[in-house]
């Protein structure tokens, strides 16, 4: 590689802190992002902290209703779970699309939402369970959840000498349904064009939960708020569907790029809202 | 936007400390001398192991895959220092000649190799698929692969080696 760094392995999060408070420190995990634009010269650290022997972030526990992951859980880890499969099928579902194999086996999920991009595929479907972060410093820690995590483009609340050491979210019931598609060029090893997941509690014949959150047709991964306000505390029909995905639509901010046009996107966040809460509303029913 | 401080390009001076780490491949220890900022690619390749193929060098291709700890990675992707400690095995690695991998009998009997610069990739991969999935379905052999690119033949024949090469290693297990 053409770019030059120190780098070191620390055994314990203490010594990480302290490495990661040096200047032009940058946190290293698997590496599927920040090597590519170490590379490309988008990234120059001075001091890469690898967290490979950082155990303490790695683990996926439940206790009770409560779901913790460790932010060094790899994509691979997700779905091979069963923990994940019962909690998290949306998740799962994303994590099966990633990128390919190798990547799936190093990339992390606390990776994928720092690294901030809108078309993190595992980032809807955190939205959609109301996920919450867990950010530790040599200060201590905070949990923030996931949708006030993001500020902008690739921007975010995360101070450089913190890292996403958990990500937890409350085990959904029964009466609940989690979807994620993503529309891309293809299965494998691709971009997100539109990334959608939906949420949907019901209770005696009423939606009593709805989230819509829409991936790569906005600056960050974005709630579609006014969509899941028109499904929320009402029985589901498809007139009242089609105006949450004509809302969704309408709140979808994309872009024209080399992937797709901006009206496409829109396009697609319409047709993928429309088609998921159908499905889950159906199987709820 | 990057997410750290964009020095001018000459202050990017982390001093270069060369290490003399020890890497586990094959089997076999091998010294490398290597800065920090070497990916294990890089590394492999200096230390002669060259079926590790350079190819896109951003975790598209899947031409460096080589198995670490028995889970397959891209080298590209994997600094040098990281994988100090771990069991690497390349496509070479995982038989010899005289007793060949029933995967590197399978590509090689049904042809499932053109220019071959995808094939160590293919093969580890493929390893890193039937240690989880030893029966698999064609849709886990295409999600296995899904990090594998071959711009020569198409996939065919190397699903049809793959599937050979699964239910020899299922009748192994039997037989043990």
């Amino acid at each position: 590689m053409h770019a030059t760094f120190d780098l070191d392995r620390p055994a314990n999060l203490a010594a990480a802190f302290a490495l990661l408070k040096s200047e032009g420190a940058a946190a290293l995990a698997g590496g599927t992002n920040l090597i590519v634009d170490m590379r490309a010269g988008r990234e120059r650290p001075q001091r890469v902290v690898s967290l490979d022997r950082l155990e303490a972030l790695r683990g996926i526990r439940q206790t009770g209703g409560q779901v913790s992951i460790g932010g060094r859980t790899t994509v691979t880890d997700l779905l091979l779970s069963p923990v994940i499969a019962k909690t998290a099928p949306a998740l799962v579902e994303s994590a099966r699309l990633f990128a390919g194999q190798m990547v799936r086996n190093t990339a992390t999920v606390a990776g994928n939402i720092a690294c901030g991009s809108p078309a993190a595929d595992l980032v809807p479907p955190l939205f959609a369970l109301d996920a919450k972060l867990t950010l530790v410093s040599a200060r201590g820690r905070r949990t923030r959840p996931i949708d006030s995590f993001f500020t902008g483009y690739k921007t975010d609340i995360r101070r450089p000498t913190e890292l996403i050491s958990r990500i937890s979210w409350k085990a959904p019931t029964s009466r609940s349904c989690a979807l994620f598609y993503k529309l891309a060029r293809r299965k494998g090893d691709a971009i997100t064009v539109v990334g959608v997941a939906v949420a949907l509690d019901v209770d005696r014949g009423l939606c009593t939960r709805a989230r819509v959150a829409l991936g790569a047709v906005a600056p960050t991964v974005i709630h579609a708020r006014e969509a899941e306000a028109i499904l929320e505390g009402r029985p589901l029909t498809p007139e009242l569907i089609d105006s949450a995905a004509e809302s969704a639509s309408a709140a979808a901010r994309p872009i024209d790029d080399i992937r797709a046009s901006a009206a496409y996107r829109r396009h697609g966040v319409r047709v993928l809202v429309r088609r998921l809460v159908t499905q889950a509303w159906e199987r709820l029913a | 936007m990057p997410k750290t401080k964009v020095l001018a390009k000459g202050k990017a001076t982390a001093a270069a400390r060369d290490r003399s780490i020890a890497l586990r491949v094959n089997g076999r220890i091998v010294e490398v001398r290597t800065p920090p900022h070497r990916t294990l690619l890089e590394a492999l390749r200096d230390a002669g192991f060259v079926e590790v193929k350079r190819g896109c060098e951003k975790g598209d291709c899947g031409a460096c895959a080589v198995l670490v700890d028995g889970i397959a990675v891209d080298a590209c992707l994997t600094m040098a220092w990281t994988a100090e400690g771990r069991e690497i095995v390349t496509a070479a690695g995982l038989g010899s000649r005289e007793a060949m991998h029933p995967l590197q009998r399978a590509f090689v009997e049904r042809g499932a190799i053109q220019c071959g610069y995808c094939t160590p990739g293919l093969i580890v991969a493929a390893q890193s698929l039937l240690a989880k999935t030893p029966d698999p379905s064609e849709d886990d052999i295409r999600h296995g692969l899904s990090g594998n690119l071959c711009r020569c033949t198409g996939y065919a024949k190397v699903f049809e080696a793959i599937r050979d090469a699964a239910s020899e290693m299922r009748g192994a297990r039997r037989r043990r």
